[in-house]
């Protein structure tokens, strides 16, 4: 396939690793951290580990948009859910992350109207067929699909649509990051940044993390070759003693960003003083809502909301996993209280998280997979 | 792999095989995706009800002995019977409709037993004011592809339900077939040293249907693989002796039929990522949407094992080597035509499949959670 396959091939890949490993001084162990629940999962699937020499560990970051949704937040939206004549739209993966009172899996089964959607344009879609319902989408996602949902409000507003609304959780990267960083007793040598957030926010808001922090940041596509690049320029800049901010994935990322999309969503959203990330707790502008002109499209103004807080359960350790202090299988309920059917934490829901991608590809070590994929080749 | 490491995924692998147990209060929607809930739900629900040797296995269809009464000398018969329930949307799509999926799917079950499908039953649940014309449609639909696998439709059921009970028309269809030779397969039969073949490219049905609903705004060139695989399966089982196990990869697709295999026979199952048989705008689609094709249901492949070239091999010589003689003869059928060796049975991790990535990694596939999309068969 063109565009893709390029970017998979098994030979260029053993070059860029033996590049990496020829970077990496004796003696000295190098810890990166993918933000993105995206790379998580290309790192997976693909089985990048296999093609990194030993020193080099990579620990997951809090990018994806399901695994820091709070308990309290899914309840919100199946108490919207479940009120007459609402239909609730999500995408996919959202329908099985627990709240308080199950998923909205649970919540369908006792006879919510939720329907997947691949777009909040699709949910628009709903809207117009259903005059009579109140259609709601629940808007989940970093910086990436934040645009698209605020030119979906944009358009039911000139069409001047009444029965559409938004329940937005949409976070910011560059907060979670900084809560990452400022965490105690962290030691990362350098970030893959995420590419895709970054097609809409560019590369300069991550300037920071270099300059004050010192470390380096290499923004990365998402097909495994990329990734594999972005390592090698973070190995670069560390045996050259440098931290910079690059951009691996000049091809899609501009430095600047995308001023439209930027424009779209500080029409319609502003920041929220503070919003609970899963695990991360509390974050001051962190997170975005919908400003009072567009009240009329906020399912929070619209329907009356407990906004509670729920804890999470006990036994859960998605909070330390989503800041890179604990690998998933570390997790005491890892594949046994905790696995993709039965989630009791997110990070085990969506294929981004860092346990589900864990659990559903990766779960055997390197060392053991090669032995039993020698086997079979005899 | 540290110790404790080891123990976290001892502890995985104890609780992976633990007895299913059904912790919902209502049916979801996972619970008919074909991954884990629905065997979950099956196991849990409907095998603790119904157990019995026959059930058992969890194969497509039932195979038993029945006393052949006209043949003097206490000679006996072997029966396959199977049922499936068919709730697609939409009814009608490029290369197939709800009608031709029902015989087909039947016949299917019934092959991969490796049964010669004989007599099926039709049973329709319809929706009040469903047109009578798109119900002909149906019907005739399924004459034809009753005849294309030479089998009869003999009995049938019909119901009618208040509008809004039901999604236009459901169909179930149920089947019987002879097995005519001593053939002995199962899930359960798979051992190390064995080949894993797929007939065909993966993923056409699954990606259809999708396409077909029209949600999604992709155009691609791909047609549902809807097709009776007993000719091709009649094929393969006269060709080599040395058939483990076959399989119609519906709902769930290829990976699913691979974790019941590495499960039911305690192996792992080794595939190769540039073996798998996919075409171009099926990659294509599913890589935009973000689903494994592995997992996307077909509905005229089978997955077959078979001894593999570590038994019966002559050194150099592919004549007599039971993987080549089954993918020669699935290649021969024209269903088969793009049959290929996708992988290898081996003895080390018990119960996982594991994907040799074409990027030159190794992982896990394991099954289906979840639903990504409803009701593609």
């Amino acid at each position: 396939m063109r565009f893709v396959d390029e970017y998979r091939d098994a030979d260029k890949a053993r070059a860029l690793s033996a590049a990496i490993a020829g970077l990496c001084e004796p003696g000295r162990t190098y810890t990166f951290m993918e933000v993105c629940g995206g790379h998580t999962h290309t790192i997976y699937k693909h089985g990048l580990e296999d093609h990194l020499p030993e020193p080099i560990t990579l620990v997951h970051g809090p990018g994806c948009p399901v695994c820091v949704i709070p308990m309290g937040r899914v309840d919100d939206a199946i108490h919207i859910a479940e009120r007459p004549g609402v239909i609730m739209t999500s995408f996919g993966d959202m329908t099985r992350v627990p709240g308080g009172r199950g998923s909205f899996l649970d919540a369908a089964a006792r006879g919510a109207d939720i329907r997947m959607v691949y777009s909040p344009l699709d949910a628009l879609k709903i809207a117009r067929r259903n005059p009579d319902r109140q259609v709601v989408f629940m808007a989940i996602g970093f910086e990436t699909t934040t645009p698209s949902t605020a030119v979906t409000v944009l358009r039911a507003a000139a069409e001047g649509l009444r029965n559409f609304s938004v329940m937005c959780n949409h976070v910011m990267i560059i907060p979670a990051i900084t809560a990452i960083l400022d965490s105690p007793g962290l030691r990362l040598d350098g970030f893959v940044g995420p590419g895709h957030v970054s097609t809409v926010i560019g590369c300069r808001p991550y300037g920071f993390v270099a300059r004050d922090y010192g470390k380096p940041l290499v923004v990365a596509g998402f097909e495994p070759l990329d990734i594999l690049q972005a390592i090698h320029m973070l190995m670069l800049q560390i045996a050259e003693g440098r931290s910079e901010v690059e951009n691996q994935y000049a091809r899609v990322v501009p430095w600047e960003g995308n001023p439209r999309a930027l424009r779209a969503v500080d029409e319609v959203m502003e920041p929220r003083p503070r919003f609970e990330w899963r695990g991360l707790g509390l974050i001051p502008r962190s997170a975005l809502r919908i400003r009072e002109k567009y009240a009329a499209y906020d399912a929070e103004r619209r329907f009356d909301v407990p906004g509670g807080r729920v804890a999470d359960p006990k036994a859960c350790q998605c909070g330390e996993v989503l800041k890179g202090a604990l690998k998933p299988w570390e997790c005491k309920v890892f594949g046994t209280a905790c696995t993709p059917e039965t989630p009791i934490g997110t990070c085990m829901v969506s294929s981004e998280g860092a346990c589900a991608a864990y659990y559903n590809f990766g779960r055997f070590s390197r060392r053991r997979v090669r032995d039993a994929s020698r086997e079979a080749s005899r | 792999m540290t110790s404790r490491e080891e123990q976290v995924l001892e502890r995985v692998d104890r609780a992976r095989r633990r007895k299913a147990r059904v912790r919902e209060e209502h049916i979801t929607m996972a619970h008919g995706a074909g991954g884990r809930a629905t065997q979950t739900l099956i196991e849990a629900v409907f095998l603790d009800a119904f157990r019995n040797p026959l059930l058992e296995p969890l194969e497509d269809g039932a195979v038993f002995q029945v006393p052949a009464f006209t043949a003097p000398g206490g000679a006996v018969a072997r029966l396959a019977f199977t049922t499936d329930s068919y709730v697609v949307s939409p009814l009608f799509f490029p290369g197939g409709d709800i009608g031709d999926l029902a015989v087909n799917g039947t016949v299917n079950d019934l092959a991969v037993c490796g049964a010669r499908p004989l007599y099926l039953s039709a049973g329709f649940v319809l929706e009040e004011g469903f047109p009578v014309e798109d119900l002909r449609r149906v019907a005739a639909s399924m004459a034809r592809a009753a005849a294309a696998a030479g089998v009869a439709i003999v009995t049938g059921d019909t119901k009618v339900v208040q509008r809004g009970r039901a999604d236009g028309c459901y169909v179930t269809t149920a089947g019987v077939g002879l097995l005519d030779r001593d053939t002995r397969l199962g899930v359960a039969r798979a051992r190390p040293g064995d080949a894993v073949l797929v007939s065909g490219p993966i993923g056409e049905h699954g990606v259809t249907i999708m396409l077909a609903r029209g949600e999604l705004e992709i155009e691609a060139d791909v047609t549902s693989d809807t097709a009776p695989l007993n000719g091709l399966v009649a094929a393969l089982l006269q060709a080599t002796g040395s058939v483990r196990c076959l399989r119609d990869a519906t709902r769930g697709g290829v990976a699913t039929v691979l974790n019941e295999i590495a499960l039911a026979s305690g192996v792992a199952v080794v595939v190769d990522e540039d073996a798998v048989p996919v075409r171009p705008d099926v990659r294509g689609a599913c890589e935009l949407l973000g689903i494994d094709p592995l997992y996307v249901a077909c509905e005229g492949r089978v997955v077959v094992v078979v001894a593999g070239d570590t038994e019966g091999n002559t050194a150099g010589n592919t004549a007599g080597n039971p993987a080549q003689d089954a993918l020669a003869a699935l290649r021969g059928h024209p269903l088969g035509a793009d049959a290929a060796i996708i992988g290898r049975v081996a003895a080390d991790p018990p119960g996982l499949v594991l994907l040799r990535t074409a990027f030159g990694g190794t992982r896990i596939v394991d099954m289906l959670v979840g639903d990504p999309l409803p009701r593609i068969c």
